[in-house]
């Protein structure tokens, strides 16, 4: 009766474990009563912005729109005391530009490749995308997983699609797309960032989504996520980065994924070698709370870049 | 036959086309006839709203103020007309709702309902007209078309008298929207139960949700955001001069318009020099274009 795939699942599950979906919702809905102001809330928020990767990857990207992106990720706002972002995140043929703008700055060039987003290329060409993003320059490759394998239970030809990533990148980190709205539960988040944690290297990443579809990065996914890194280093003493991307648009939402990384991973996690946010629009969002928070004025969105013909 | 449980309402203020509660869940009671006597019976618990439901507030009047501004002016005027019309059908409701809150007789609250109706109207014939009054094309010594049109401003704060609730209310918000702005308004903190009542009609008046947002509660919790918050553009205000003052300073902060009033019986609501295009012209930009004509 069972198929093939069924018990490979199953194999998989009784070796690391399933999630209690009604326990994460419950959990995470907590994440959101906490009360954080004042000084407390200043430093999540500048902290917010060192995790951020400044994103943009758009059909219509060009080396300019680039060029304005790394001047942003260098000096977010003109207050002096709002840190530069961790990276900006682009495609793999951008990767010399931003490498140019950013020379001088301690701020990575992340890119996504192997055929971002949907990964249906052969493996060679991905492998040659991600070599060339790296010679380019690229500080950080963003990998998309093959859900088509995973989800029929190939779960060897998926880490080996990912060991060969891992193996081109060189000394560039990792991070690796688990896509997880196309994953349908929690249990295959779950078992989809163990696969990857598995061939990754400590330093690396694992990240929810291209931001390509819709149902991203909600609090629930990156809970699944943490947890998972949190029982996978608890058994190897590996530790594993994660990156929420798609769908985290304003600062109390940020905020609040803070407050899940400190709760369950604790203060390791807190920085930007270890959390980051996948994002465009959200570092005009922090800047613009930050603003009212020093100022006790509220913001008109206008002010800032992204909204700038906004009513 | 067994009498019925009463079913009573319970006071909602009506922000982005919804009825919700102050996100703080605070709640102030008023009375028949009044907060200032304190005696009558419990008429309801009104949302005691806080400046975090004023900033939620300012999004969703930027939100619906877009696409109000793109309207055609007709088809503002017909809205604003068509609430004149809720009003009017419903005018006894409100009236009674004038009277238990206390702010006057029944007979001077029919007659400040009528009032309210006939502002709208009035102000629902402008939507058309005060471009073309306050609008111009200006000679100039050179070869160019130099005309001057009306823009709307963007959001615009309210915060209403305590005399006349509803008329006063009314007064400021309708000169407001005509031109395509959108307003957040703070009610009466005395008598605030009418502008319950108004929040009603407005969700049945074709009004897009957003455009006109009401608040109620406390003046002096909410007064300092509504000075200082950079998305509003303008404020309408009937104050004491002390307020007053305190709305300039933020004000000049946030680069914002005020047109104040002085509370205190100054303003006779009922009095046609209450209403005219000066009050539209007060919350308008003026956009000056310079256009090159034949070599």
């Amino acid at each position: 009766m069972a198929s093939p795939s069924r018990s490979r699942f199953g194999k998989l599950f009784d070796e690391i474990g399933t999630v209690d979906q009604v326990g994460i919702d419950e959990r995470v809905a907590k994440f959101t009563t906490r009360s954080i102001k004042k000084g407390s809330k200043l430093w999540g928020l500048k902290t917010a912005v060192t995790m951020v990767d400044l994103t943009t990857l758009e059909g219509k990207d060009t080396p300019g729109k680039v060029a304005s992106l790394c001047q942003k990720a260098r000096r977010p706002s003109s207050d002096p005391d709002v840190p530069p972002v961790a990276a900006v995140c682009i495609y793999s043929f951008l990767v010399k530009y931003a490498r140019q703008w950013l020379a001088d700055t301690p701020i990575k060039v992340a890119s996504v490749a192997t055929a971002f987003p949907s990964g249906q290329a052969p493996l060679e060409t991905r492998l040659e995308e991600v070599r060339m993003a790296v010679g380019d320059g690229a500080d950080e490759i963003d990998m998309v997983i093959n859900r088509g394998l995973f989800l029929a239970g190939e779960f060897q030809a998926v880490q080996d699609e990912i060991a060969a990533v891992v193996e081109a990148c060189g000394d560039a980190a990792l991070k690796v797309i688990l896509e997880v709205s196309e994953l349908e539960t929690f249990d295959n988040i779950r078992a989809a960032s163990f696969l990857a944690m598995q061939v990754i290297r400590e330093g690396d990443f694992i990240k929810t989504s291209t931001g390509k579809a819709s149902g991203s990065a909600t609090l629930a996914n990156n809970q699944v996520m943490l947890e998972a890194i949190r029982d996978f280093y608890l058994a190897t003493g590996k530790a594993i980065g994660m990156k929420p991307a798609g769908g985290i648009k304003n600062s109390k939402m940020a905020l609040h994924f803070l407050v899940a990384v400190k709760e369950t991973l604790g203060d390791a996690w807190l920085n930007n070698s270890r959390y980051r946010f996948g994002a465009s629009s959200l570092l005009n969002d922090l800047v613009r709370a930050i603003d009212k928070e020093k100022s006790g004025a509220y913001q008109a969105p206008y002010y800032y870049t992204e909204a700038a013909e906004s009513y | 036959m067994p009498s019925r449980l009463p079913v009573t309402k319970t006071p909602k203020v009506y922000v982005g086309g919804q009825f919700i509660r102050s996100e703080s869940g605070r709640v102030f009671p008023v009375r028949e006839g009044g907060n200032k006597n304190g005696s009558g019976a419990l008429l309801g618990n009104i949302p005691q709203c806080t400046r975090k439901d004023l900033r939620n507030a300012v999004e969703a009047a930027a939100k619906a103020g877009a696409d109000w501004a793109k309207r055609t002016p007709y088809n503002r005027g017909q809205i604003i007309y068509r609430l004149g019309e809720m009003l009017e059908a419903r005018s006894g409701e409100m009236a009674d709702a004038i009277v238990l809150s206390g702010a006057g007789t029944k007979a001077a609250a029919t007659k400040e309902v009528a009032a309210s109706v006939d502002r709208l109207i009035y102000y629902a014939g402008w939507a058309d007209k005060y471009e073309q009054v306050l609008g111009n094309t200006n000679p100039v010594a050179g070869p160019f078309f130099n005309f001057t049109v009306a823009e709307p401003m963007g959001i615009v704060g309210i915060i209403a008298d305590d005399e006349a609730p509803l008329l006063g209310l009314i007064s400021q918000i309708a000169p407001v929207i005509v031109s395509g702005n959108s307003c957040v308004a703070l009610a009466s903190e005395q008598y605030p139960y009418p502008a319950i009542v108004l929040g009603e009609m407005l969700a049945t008046s074709d009004l897009p949700g957003g455009v006109v947002n009401l608040l109620t509660g406390f003046r002096k919790e909410m007064l300092p955001t509504f000075a200082t918050h950079t998305h509003i553009r303008g404020i309408s205000a009937v104050v004491n001069n002390s307020e007053k003052k305190e709305l300039q300073l933020g004000a000049a902060d946030s680069i914002k318009r005020v047109r104040a009033k002085v509370s205190g019986g100054d303003v006779d609501w009922m009095a046609d020099r209450a209403q005219g295009a000066y009050e539209i012209r007060d919350f308008i930009e003026f956009k000056t274009t310079w256009h090159p004509i034949g070599a």
